[in-house]
């Protein structure tokens, strides 16, 4: 498991308005249907972007001037729903690393920060701030500084909420959990032999 | 200060704390199924890993397997690709795998509790987010991502922050045909579909207890949809009363010793909680959502609020309902029941109660789908299939089925459709224009009946 330590990341941002984006939205459960992960960043909020007989429906992920950002804007509660992993796959396979929102649904918070997606809070209006500018200008360019929890667009910087286990394990590349869990095999061992229940 | 149930299971099962400040928590059951599982065998077999301690992890199938027979290869190539990886994966791995030979397959949160698998006191995880199901039984239940199934499989501990604990209290008895999903939707309702975030709600009070662990079982299974991602019951002689002779509980001698350790892993009388809330059981009327998560739901008698936020503006233009219409008199065209809500066999004994000597309405499709095959033929000894066929429903194997759409069971367009399942999100139930309104079994078949929605107590009831 050879993973990279996240300090900071640099960016355009894609607005992707609305609360309670949930896992059916950003992934619709057809496209759970593999025994892998490749290709799902295709599959991201697809119902949304395509409709009947796949007529594009003008969303955000596909317009031009969004292409190739790292960050997505989005409301509360984003990510609600299920535990399918397939969600935060599709949006690191489609290119994103940051997702700026209200709050997040635990399960997906939990999920993506395994996979080193970053996940950081701002309030209400500042998010409608950066809305803004990303609509007027989408080329702005975002700086997501973990270590200092600020995040600089529109010459202006802020200060993100991240919670403090995902920002150290993101400095501390141990975001990846399994390495140190091994580590931990014989402790395991003693505490399982202790259990008051077995099968 | 005593300690509460969460307390007391979590620290039995610390391993450590990390040094990225989270905690390595020993997982005592692990259940798997073929949609989030592939993956994290694959992972397993890059890193040449072998699964740790194989006789804690149980696997069924539930999502995509089709529901109206179950002929190898199945129709859909994907879904015969997954049974086959987890047939593989169970196999190499040395994994118990209960397929539908083994006349114990269904959908996951309902093979575990029947085959006596989950017990109080115990850390359950599952890579689905209904885990929460299992802590009906005073059991500690995580949904986990399919990075955390590999963890899990490899190391049987995984990464996680302790959660605060809200109690959540139901005072007094429910009314007639208001059943647990009522009460969770109307506890959804008050507390927000994220207002269980980063606790685990703890549900008591007289309504609680009163409740069989099918009902208890509903009530845990949705907590996540109120955002909290664990649920759970204090254990008692209900519990220990549902887990005597089941396959996997501890017999005789031992079952009695068991039940030491379940009694005393039960919250304190003076335990500390983060939060308190009380509900009256007599103020929950039958519910039924309108809108396109679960906290957007009224009792019946209600009407549609007017929108407050853009969420709820959005629901009412996705469903095509308005402010102010009473969601009595809503043509439906789909009825299902089933799913890992309310798929047990209680729930087919409650429906099958009202819907006796009944026709379902000629313009709805009525499914029933058995949340297993141990509650297939239970319910099939006991003649309700016949009541469901007789009455117009289809009568299918076990599985996820219409819950979340996998297989072949899906709504059409924008059909409307009445389900005992848990959620009601955009294009949940194979649509992406599909629109789904969640209640109870009962309400369900009432809806089923009247071809609308309606006051099951009007029809089944002395109450007008
Ligand atoms: S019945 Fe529905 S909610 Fe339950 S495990 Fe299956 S798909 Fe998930």
């Amino acid at each position: 498991m050879k993973l990279e330590a996240i300090k900071q990341v640099k960016g355009t941002a894609v607005p992707v308005a609305g609360d309670d984006i949930d896992t059916d939205r950003i992934i619709p459960a057809r496209y759970l249907k593999c025994v892998t992960f490749d290709g799902l960043g295709l599959a991201l909020f697809f119902d949304e972007r395509f409709g009947e007989g796949g007529k594009p429906l003008g969303h955000p992920v596909d317009a031009p001037e969004y292409k190739g950002a790292r960050f997505i804007i989005s409301g509360n509660n984003f990510g609600c729903g299920s535990s399918r992993e397939h969600a935060p796959q599709a949006i690191i396979r489609a290119g994103y690393d940051v997702i700026i929102a209200g709050s997040f649904a635990e399960i997906f918070f939990g999920n993506s920060t395994t996979l080193g997606i970053v996940c950081v809070t701002l309030p209400d209006a500042e998010r409608a701030e950066l809305m803004a500018l990303v609509k007027k200008d989408p080329k702005s360019e975002f700086m997501l500084d973990v270590e200092a929890r600020t995040l600089t667009a529109g010459g202006k910087t802020y200060s993100v909420g991240i919670k403090d286990g995902a920002r150290k394990a993101f400095l501390d590349c141990t975001y990846d959990s399994l390495a140190q869990l091994l580590s931990g095999k014989d402790q395991v061992k003693e505490l399982e032999a202790k259990l008051a229940y077995r099968f | 200060m005593g300690k509460n149930l969460f307390q007391k299971v979590w620290e039995k099962h610390l391993v450590r704390e990390l040094p990225s400040g989270q905690s390595q928590l020993f997982i005592g059951l692990h259940l798997i199924h073929e949609v989030t599982s592939p993956q994290a065998f694959a992972m397993l077999r890059e890193l040449g890993l072998k699964v740790a301690y194989p006789d804690r992890t149980y696997a069924t199938c539930d999502h995509i397997i089709p529901t109206d027979g179950r002929e190898r290869p199945f129709a859909d190539p994907m879904a015969e690709e997954m049974m086959q990886a987890i047939e593989r994966n169970t196999k190499e791995f040395g994994i118990q795998f209960f397929n539908p030979e083994s006349g114990a397959q269904g959908v996951v949160h309902i093979v575990g509790p029947e085959q006596g698998l989950t017990q109080p006191g115990m850390t359950v995880a599952c890579g689905d987010s209904h885990t929460a199901t299992h802590g009906a039984f005073g059991a500690i239940a995580f949904g986990i991502g399919t990075s955390q199934v590999r963890d899990v499989l490899a190391t049987q501990t995984m990464t996680i922050s302790p959660f605060k604990v809200r109690k959540v209290e139901i005072k007094g008895k429910l009314g007639e045909m208001v059943t647990s999903k009522d009460v969770i939707l109307h506890v959804i309702r008050k507390l927000g579909v994220n207002g269980g975030l980063g606790y685990a709600y703890e549900f008591c009070g007289e309504a609680v207890e009163n409740m069989s662990m099918e009902a208890r079982m509903t009530l845990c299974n949705m907590a996540i949809e109120g955002g909290a991602r664990v649920g759970y019951i204090n254990p008692d002689e209900v519990t220990f009363e549902y887990l005597k002779g089941r396959p996997y509980a501890p017999k005789g001698e031992e079952f009695e010793k068991r039940k030491e350790y379940w009694k005393s892993i039960a919250s304190d009388p003076d335990a500390e909680y983060d939060d308190v809330v009380v509900f009256e059981a007599s103020e929950i009327e039958p519910m039924v959502t309108w809108g396109i998560n679960p906290e957007q739901g009224i009792g019946i008698s209600e009407t549609i609020p007017a929108p407050k936020n853009d969420t709820m503006k959005e629901a009412l233009e996705y469903m095509k309902f308005g402010a102010g219409d009473k969601m009595e008199g809503k043509k439906i065209d789909v009825c299902f029941i089933g799913s890992c809500t309310n798929g047990r066999i209680e729930d087919f004994r409650m429906a099958a109660k009202y819907l006796k000597g009944r026709r379902v309405a000629s313009h709805v499709r009525a499914l029933a789908v058995p949340g297993s095959y141990e509650v297939k033929a239970l319910a099939e000894k006991e003649g309700l299939d016949v009541i469901f066929t007789e009455a117009g429903f289809e009568w299918r194997e076990p599985g996820c089925s219409m819950c979340l759409a996998m297989n072949p069971d899906r709504l059409k367009g924008d059909q409307i459709s009445a389900s005992t399942s848990n959620r009601n999100f955009k294009g949940r139930q194979g649509s992406s224009t599909g629109r789904t309104l969640l209640v109870s079994p009962v309400m369900a078949v009432a809806a089923a009946v009247e071809g609308c929605i309606t006051d099951c107590r009007k029809i089944f009831g002395g109450v007008k």
